[in-house]
């Protein structure tokens, strides 16, 4: 006997099933499913169930044939309903992704410069609303934006109008959903990167003289970068494909792509089509997606 | 040290009134016996009892519920394995394959996670005759998919912030990978286990968007009902559940607050 272990038989299946078990689990139910839509989006449409091409035709006398068309990828650059609502929803998800910033930067601020045990509670506070339904406060949000909700009700009996305004079924109503919905998103990661400064440093700049706006651009925001990049994506990732807010908040007029996709799978029922809609946001969404891992591997290092 | 401003703090009470005013009047609205949100017409408990009596909101909850129980019993099970394999059993091939699966659907579009697992689901059905008919089953393979990246990543932070010396000085002392692991690490990261779990059930409890992509034609879950409802305006029977679960969750987060804050008691102040 040495001392030291050598693995086992069954120390080998540990490990084996340990690594094998959510490996096999993802290969089939997240990266096969892509593969699938990849495939799909090169069909075509037809009235059959499920109504699409099959991508191998068997039945060929010459053996096996590939049926493969770019007709869905033709058609989502020609049509501008789709171009529409590709730049729509990136138009959207940037702006509340900049009104997100905008509120959540002085909240994460005054957050991170409150005493314990306030700081807790204010933080319990930002995270509370993250477990409830986000379905049923997009509702809320409906109710008091409503022609007769609360906030239309107070402007008429203050007299400041005299006819109902029209918030519900707006752009405007789409932007307040995902600001509302998001916000917590933002102030977490820039709580965090604003909790490590140090206020010694802070006092060290206003004693050698420098101004208040001085401190704040030269230390406090370049701090907080690594806060601003994390929240932003993880405000405009989720927004540029988000579904339920259009739905419910948007108007007829607020395209955006997830409501688009959804609407062409569910309404139109085309398959195909609605793959190819799905391939091309995916393809939106790899420089965000990319950038936020490397961000985040970089805060890890 | 220097306080926040008052614009900080009139910035960070706007923030807050925006996050809550919403639910808090929707809250008081449930106790209005009108219909109508602007005409007040007394209080009442009248929504709650339709609320109770609503067979069709009651099996969407109860089916919701069941999925949430089992999807985040799977999913932690599956994310914690998932969180081992990244900070535990060293280099392996594909691992960087397995970090890209488990970071991927933290930020994929639901339209997107439910359009292809529907996809899978018809596909695999042509194949095999499996799943057969679409609903809790199917709903169920999709939320476990996509909350176990959510565990797998609370697991692997957990691992990550860990001293290892424990379970080097069990493998030292000839303890094998399996024992060590149940008796030292599982014993260790199950807080993070536990935290997964609330999140995965949540996120199942939550999700409309993947369920009515996956589901079939027969079951309906409480958010697919929700939506079908709110999608026509008010509805009070709706209010009367805000206020409910808002009631659920504000307990629950209570009463974990207050056991976090007794353990935090319980350990030696920090140098």
């Amino acid at each position: 006997m040495n001392g030291i272990v050598h693995p086992g038989r069954g120390d080998r299946l540990w490990r084996g099933i340990i690594i094998g078990t959510p490996y096999v689990w993802l290969l089939l139910f997240f990266l096969a499913p892509f593969a699938i839509v990849l495939k799909i989006s090169f069909a075509d449409p037809i009235v059959a169930q499920p109504p699409f091409t099959p991508f191998f035709d068997w039945s060929a006398s010459a053996g096996q044939r590939i049926l493969a068309t770019l007709d869905n990828y033709r058609f989502l650059l020609e049509d501008n309903l789709y171009l529409v609502s590709y730049l729509n929803s990136i138009k959207i998800a940037l702006v509340s992704t900049a009104l997100c910033l905008l509120l959540g930067f002085p909240m994460a601020y005054a957050i991170a410069r409150t005493p314990q045990p306030w700081r807790n509670l204010l933080l319990l506070l930002v995270i509370l609303p993250f477990w409830t339904s986000f379905l049923l406060r997009i509702y809320a949000l409906m109710v008091m934006m409503g022609q007769h909700g609360l906030v239309n009700d107070l402007l008429l009996s203050l007299g400041v109008i005299d006819q109902p305004l029209a918030m519900l079924y707006t752009n405007g109503a789409v932007y307040l959903g995902i600001v509302y919905s998001y916000l917590p998103f933002m102030i977490l990661p820039l709580y965090a990167s604003l909790e490590k400064l140090d206020h010694d440093v802070h006092e060290a700049a206003a004693d050698l003289g420098a101004k208040p706006t001085q401190v704040f651009f030269d230390i406090t925001l370049p701090m907080a970068v690594p806060g601003i990049i994390a929240g932003s994506l993880l405000v405009f990732i989720p927004a540029l494909g988000e579904y339920v807010i259009p739905a419910l908040l948007g108007g007829l007029d607020t395209l955006m792509i997830g409501h688009t996709l959804y609407d062409e799978f569910f309404v139109n029922r085309d398959w195909p089509l609605a793959c190819a809609v799905a391939i091309l946001l995916l393809l939106i969404l790899i420089l965000p997606i990319v950038l936020f891992q490397h961000f985040q591997q970089e805060a890890d290092a | 040290m220097n306080r926040p401003s008052t614009f900080l703090y009139s910035v960070l009470c706007f923030g807050f009134a925006v996050l809550y005013i919403p639910v808090f009047v929707l809250m008081a609205y449930s106790f209005n016996d009108s219909r109508l949100p602007t005409v007040w017409g007394g209080f009442s408990t009248r929504w709650y009892s339709a609320l109770l009596e609503n067979e069709q909101i009651l099996q969407a909850a109860l089916l919701s519920l069941e999925i949430a129980l089992v999807s985040a019993t799977f999913a932690t099970i599956l994310g914690t394995m998932a969180g081992l394999a990244l900070s535990r059993v060293g280099r392996f091939r594909g691992r960087s394959v397995l970090t890209g699966m488990i970071a991927a659907p933290l930020v994929m579009p639901d339209v997107i996670t439910g359009l292809s697992l529907l996809l899978l689901f018809v596909s695999l059905q042509e194949l095999l005759g499996w799943p057969g008919n679409r609903g809790a089953n199917t709903i169920t393979l999709a939320h476990i998919t996509f909350s176990m990246a959510y565990v797998a990543v609370i697991v692997q932070a957990r691992l990550a912030n860990m001293d290892q010396s424990l379970e080097e000085a069990a493998m030292d002392l000839g303890g094998r990978p399996f024992a060590v692991t149940r008796d030292i690490t599982l014993p260790l990261i199950a807080p993070a286990m536990a935290s997964g779990w609330l999140l995965a059930f949540t996120l199942s409890l939550d999700d409309l968007v993947i369920a009515s992509f996956t589901s079939g034609a027969g079951a309906s879950t409480l958010p697919m009902v929700i939506f079908s409802k709110v999608k026509l305006g008010v509805t009070p029977e709706i209010n009367a559940l805000t206020t409910l679960v808002i009631a659920a969750v504000t307990i629950g987060v209570l009463i974990s607050g207050w056991f976090m804050l007794r353990q935090l008691r319980a350990q030696p102040a920090p140098p």
